[in-house]
């Protein structure tokens, strides 16, 4: 269906992906605060869509090491959801929430899989927004996570924007405790379940 | 010390010793270097997608293994290097998820490096070394002037093929 293509997208879609990448993000920072029964701020969401060869300094370059976490989801929307955060701020963010921090740069066992709850929750709280404003089902995967290059890791989600066009939309937040932590979501919905995202909020492609 | 050029993702460069051409953060795209040994004349692609002809938007070449590697050897030829002397080396194509592995999505590492020895081996470039697949990310650096491969990974050391 729908000849949709993000490279020709127009500002009304722009806006709406926009807005739900706003809420979305709005919803993970609440769950966060929540499981670290903190205080946590937000920063307005930066929305952008990006050519590939620009994605490695969005990020802070593409070798920065970050924590990406990847589930797939099912349902009414299909496709892949993406949330990148900096080694190091993912390294104080499990040691706030086990209390201690291990030495050295790299995780224990329990800091991995205390991570990927993280992950797991803050992306369930983005999907939860979506699923509610559409009214449609997202039930997502078992979270997988790994720590390597941001360009690596980036490449997966790339990847799939590849095979639609040459461009990919990155929301990019930023949380604040005691630091800042600077976190990116990448929705992945595949090219009907844009058509019926955009559907549900009202607007025909 | 010569220059190194930077490769984005669906991008290609060519260079000539001393410069080299890199690529930072490979993950499933795979990077293929191609070099005349007499010239010094060399190149690299950063490839994304293992088939042009599998998508209906295919104009941006360097996008794909089929006609990214088309254009690197044009592009090395028109730079002085000889086509029968050509040969390459590959890097990346790794596996960087491992859930449901059944997926295509996340087996697209490993279809990107068949795509890539197909191509190769359709044109009859001879790949002298590989270091793909696996499931780590992988920063290339290519020298033409030695055909060296300098690949870097978190917490490994430095290596070349």
């Amino acid at each position: 269906m729908s000849g949709l293509n993000l490279d020709e997208m127009s500002n009304e879609y722009f806006d709406v992906l926009k807005e739900l990448g706003n809420i979305g993000a709005g919803n993970a920072t609440t769950a966060l605060a929540q499981l670290m029964q903190t205080k946590v701020d937000m920063s307005v969401p930066r929305v952008q869509l990006l050519e590939f060869k620009e994605l490695g300094e969005a990020m802070g370059g593409e070798e920065l090491v970050m924590a990406g976490i990847y589930l797939a989801i099912e349902g009414d929307i299909n496709g892949s959801i993406m949330f990148l955060l900096e080694k190091k701020a993912a390294k104080h963010l499990v040691g706030k929430l086990i209390g201690t921090t291990s030495e050295g740069d790299d995780f224990t066992e329990m800091e991995f899989s205390a991570l990927k709850e993280v992950g797991n929750i803050i992306t369930g709280a983005y999907l939860n927004s979506l699923s509610s404003i559409t009214n449609l089902v997202v039930q997502p995967s078992v979270p997988d996570l790994t720590v390597d290059m941001a360009g690596a890791i980036i490449s997966v989600p790339a990847i799939e924007f590849a095979a639609l066009g040459d461009r990919m939309l990155m929301i990019q937040t930023q949380f604040f405790d005691e630091m800042v932590l600077d976190g990116f979501f990448i929705l992945i919905p595949d090219l009907d379940s844009y058509g019926k995202m955009l559907g549900a909020l009202g607007i025909s492609l | 010390m010569g220059v190194e050029i930077k490769v984005g993702m669906a991008d290609l460069k060519v260079c000539v010793s001393p410069d080299s051409v890199t690529t930072l953060g490979l993950g499933s795209c795979v990077g293929i270097a191609l070099r005349d040994p007499i010239t010094k004349i060399g190149g690299l692609a950063h490839i994304m997608l293992p088939d042009s002809t599998m998508i209906r938007n295919n104009s941006n070449i360097p996008k794909f293994a089929d006609t990214g590697i088309e254009e690197l050897v044009r592009q090395v030829t028109l730079k002085g290097a000889s086509r029968a002397r050509l040969v390459a080396k590959i890097a990346g194509g790794a596996q960087m998820f491992g859930f449901g592995s059944a997926s295509e999505t996340v087996r697209v590492g490993e279809r990107n490096v068949e795509a890539t020895k197909k191509k190769l081996a359709q044109m009859k470039i001879p790949i002298l070394a590989e270091d793909t697949g696996k499931n780590f990310g992988r920063t290339v650096i290519f020298y033409p002037e030695t055909g060296d491969f300098v690949i870097r990974a978190v917490g490994k050391q430095e290596y070349k093929i």
